[in-house]
């Protein structure tokens, strides 16, 4: 087994047979990881590379590109592994927990704003402790909502559906970890907005 | 006698453009197709108060009249990134399609490269590089807060970047948005044309050349080379161009993207260019209310 060389990126082993760096997860553990804990479908990744530069910081790149390359960056840091429980980074949440359906938290706006914010709360919450994927129902604009009413009689029954599809409209925010009845907001300090 | 003051001859109507440099820039931002379209953006942000104008020539451009669109939610979201109009301009002038190999060789703080990424559909390679380590960390956080996944950055000197290590033997679409005097900022920095003139033109106008030449030289046969700066000198504009056409395999291409603009120039202070720079395109401040601009397409012919 060689060492983990964190200037690099390093292409994740296809699987465990392939694995030459110790410690180092296999691509398809990652997939599982976001399928068991969050119900992402593994063809959501189909078309990523995954990478390791730095011990256990794991990046996602739309591109395919030769192994060991050293630059500053390739896509986005994705996840933390090496360690008990790995844990998403903001803005993979972000990009990929809208194809998420297990373990995401529905905050309401007050929570949202306490969250992105870098507070932590006490949710109402009854799955499992950990690493949860925050969102938050997006508001409609009143413009939108007067559109949607202008329509005559006939959209009247409509407006009920419409509203429901609106707070059914949810965007992930990050990571919160789940303790105690507590959401710990994982929002880097830099991210973090007062809103 | 001010910076601008010898760009009179080049105006038709100077004392619009005086007064356009006078005034402060409208609140703009760009929606981060990755994320978001214009309408889930701009319900977002009215839900906050925030007014919305779309930009009749890119309606991916939105005015917002609030000057800290960086406080709102679509912004925590990665929807929008504030982003001057007239800066939205080269990418859409390179117009990758997805899938490409593009090179944004001075790339940083990143408002381009997102745009480029957004033009990719967040696909293929886009490599942002720039020898400015402290100003790539807002790149990188930018292209993070974005979800842009296709972009690998590098901290290099443009002028000796290579293609190879990516896996490739050329790009197929180069931006070159090269530092430059920046005086057509002015209407954001107070003091853009502080030092501004002839001779620090002709300065910075070698490493603008070096990095134009550099960026043709890693472009493939039949792509495309954007050269842009956000200074109205034409010895940092037309010049700099002019001296690559007389020994780079490359000609100009004329470009219409829908925003007021005037023609590069031919002459200038006694010098005479290539009668092909007319294709090249300035935007001054007073034809669509923006900052100043030039841009000029190049496509690889070797």
């Amino acid at each position: 087994m060689s060492e983990n060389v964190s200037h690099r990126f390093e292409r994740l082993p296809a699987s465990p047979e392939e694995r030459d760096v110790e410690g180092r997860p296999t691509r398809a553990e990652v997939l599982d990881y976001w399928e068991e804990r969050f119900g992402v479908p593994r063809d959501v990744f189909a078309d990523y590379t995954f990478w390791e530069k730095g011990a256990g910081k794991i990046w996602v790149s739309a591109s395919d590109v030769p192994d060991g390359l050293a630059v500053e960056s390739l896509g986005m840091t994705f996840l933390r592994t090496r360690q008990e429980h790995w844990k998403p980074t903001t803005n993979a949440a972000q990009r990929f927990g809208r194809h998420a359906t297990e373990n995401v938290v529905v905050l309401d706006a007050e929570e949202s704003r306490a969250f992105v914010a870098g507070e932590d709360r006490e949710v109402a919450w009854d799955g499992d402790w950990g690493y949860l994927i925050a969102a938050h129902a997006v508001e409609r604009s009143e413009t939108a909502n007067r559109a949607s009413g202008d329509e005559g009689p006939a959209s009247h029954a409509d407006d009920h559906e419409t509203a429901n599809r609106a707070s059914d409209d949810v965007e992930p925010l990050g990571v919160g970890l789940y303790l105690h009845g507590e959401l710990r907001s994982m929002i880097p300090k830099g991210r973090r907005r007062d809103l | 006698m001010d910076a601008l003051e010898r760009y009179e001859p080049i105006l038709d109507d100077f004392d619009a453009f005086r007064a356009a440099c006078e005034r402060p820039l409208p609140s703009v931002v760009r929606v981060n197709g990755i994320k978001a379209d214009p309408a889930r953006a701009t319900a977002a942000l009215e839900a906050e108060g925030v007014a919305v104008t779309p930009r009749a020539w890119n309606p991916r451009v939105l005015e917002v009249d609030t000057a800290k669109p960086g406080n709102t939610w679509p912004y925590f979201h990665g929807w929008i990134h504030g982003q001057e109009e007239v800066s939205a301009v080269p990418a859409r002038v390179l117009d990758p399609d997805p899938g490409d190999a593009v090179w944004d060789a001075c790339a940083a703080p990143g408002s381009k490269t997102t745009q480029l990424a957004d033009l990719l559909d967040d696909s293929g390679l886009l490599v942002a590089n720039d020898d400015n380590l402290g100003r790539l960390s807002a790149l990188r956080s930018n292209a993070e807060r974005l979800g842009a996944t296709c972009v690998a950055v590098t901290n290099e000197d443009a002028r000796r970047f290579t293609a190879e290590r990516f896996g490739i033997d050329a790009f197929d679409a180069v931006l070159a948005d090269v530092p430059c005097t920046c005086e057509g900022t002015i209407r954001k920095n107070a003091d853009a044309l502080d030092g501004a003139g002839r001779e620090a033109s002709l300065n910075i106008a070698a490493l603008q050349e070096d990095i134009l030449r550099r960026a043709i030289d890693l472009t493939r046969p039949g792509g495309t080379v954007v050269y842009s700066t956000c200074t109205f000198a034409p010895e940092e504009n037309e010049a700099v161009v002019d001296s690559v056409l007389a020994d780079e395999p490359v000609e100009l291409r004329a470009f219409d993207i829908g925003l007021d603009g005037s023609p590069g120039l031919t002459a200038w202070d006694g010098d005479e260019y290539d009668a092909s720079l007319a294709k090249a395109r300035r935007f001054y401040p007073h034809q669509n209310d923006t900052g100043g601009f030039f841009c000029a397409k190049l496509e690889v012919d070797r």
